[in-house]
């Protein structure tokens, strides 16, 4: 397996953990409170649809020409890659609020305590939930997969690394029979931000008739650029983010002082 | 809104999200990398820093925004 394939490997593994760890979350939230049978119906259903859509456009993308495939897929990729990478980073400075999975869990149970009255057989609101759940969390997964895998011709590999990850999580799940709050998502992200980004760049750069120097080798020096610079910098916006708030605390009790005496 | 435009606005939000900004600053910098690899020289170099600059203004907009907020 070549380096670029161990990547490919990695990011769909990373991404897809934690995409399915939320899914879990919703998908435990409605089968404990409403119907385990529609809530897995559900899961099923939205599984089945995924796979239809990676098997529809994995060829299709794959019989495009190289370079057009290069540049069309790796400017998406790069586009979707910074995107995941800004939210990581400002989550990490403190920006944007922390994906909480007990938290989460905690909202959709609610919810699916008070959705209406339970019927029993054939639960619609456990397998609308369920469905809609699993599927949103699952296309951006099956974007990487279809992405990534298309880049290199090895849509396969990026699926069967995704399957992986699903039962990885399905088990853990089931071991804890509670929401995977201890497992590191936004770490993870922050992970799957950093190599978008980079493989984006990799593939957009040559698609568009530039050449890396030392080829595929390159990545040795992207990755850890990219990484190293979007540490730097959820450090430097935490940092700052600190000093405005101990600042803001500091003058608080002055400003109170001087409207104090005023009065007096 | 129809079902097309809705489908249309449902995918810009998923591949783009809410920053058009550094997505066109994306393209931009790939076309420009395509512009000069055409003339023969190297162009390898373009993407690095356009894509850490952009990066670091988008956060850099996003972080004034919270701070306006807050």
């Amino acid at each position: 397996m070549s380096g670029a394939e161990v990547g490919l490997a990695i990011s769909v593994f990373l991404a897809c953990t934690v995409e399915a760890v939320e899914a879990l979350t919703i998908v435990l939230a409605v089968g404990t409170t409403r119907s385990w049978s529609s809530a897995m119906s559900g899961v099923g259903a939205a599984m089945l649809t995924l796979a239809v859509i990676v098997a529809a456009l994995g060829p299709a993308l794959t019989s495009l020409p190289i370079d057009v495939l290069r540049v069309l897929i790796g400017g998406l990729l790069l586009v979707f890659g910074l995107q995941w990478l800004r939210k990581a980073i400002l989550r990490s400075a403190g920006l944007k609020a922390r994906h909480d999975e007990l938290e989460s869990f905690r909202v959709q149970t609610d919810a699916a305590s008070t959705a209406g009255e339970r019927r029993s057989g054939f639960d619609g609101y456990a397998f609308t939930i369920s469905f809609k759940g699993v599927l949103l969390e699952g296309l951006e997964v099956a974007f990487i997969v279809l992405t990534f895998g298309a880049n290199q011709h090895r849509v396969a590999l990026a699926a069967a690394a995704a399957g992986l990850a699903v039962l990885v999580v399905i088990a853990a799940g089931v071991a804890a029979r509670a929401p995977l709050a201890r497992v590191p998502e936004n770490t993870m992200k922050f992970a799957v931000g950093v190599m978008l980004s980079s493989f984006g760049m990799f593939w957009g750069t040559e698609g568009a008739g530039a050449s890396w120097p030392g080829g595929d080798a390159a990545l040795l020096a992207i990755l850890p650029g990219v990484l190293v610079a979007a540490v730097a910098m959820a450090w430097t916006v935490r940092r700052a983010t600190l000093s405005a708030s101990v600042a803001a605390a500091s003058a608080a009790p002055a400003e109170a002082g001087d409207q104090a005496s005023v009065s007096a | 809104m129809t079902r097309a435009r809705a489908c249309l606005a449902s995918v810009w939000e998923f591949v783009v999200g809410d920053d058009w900004r550094t997505a066109l600053g994306a393209v931009l910098a790939l076309a420009l990398t395509a512009l000069i690899a055409t003339t023969g020289v190297a162009a390898w170099w373009i993407m690095p820093p356009a894509v850490i600059g952009l990066l670091a203004l988008s956060i850099r907009r996003a972080a004034r925004e919270a701070s306006r907020g807050s």
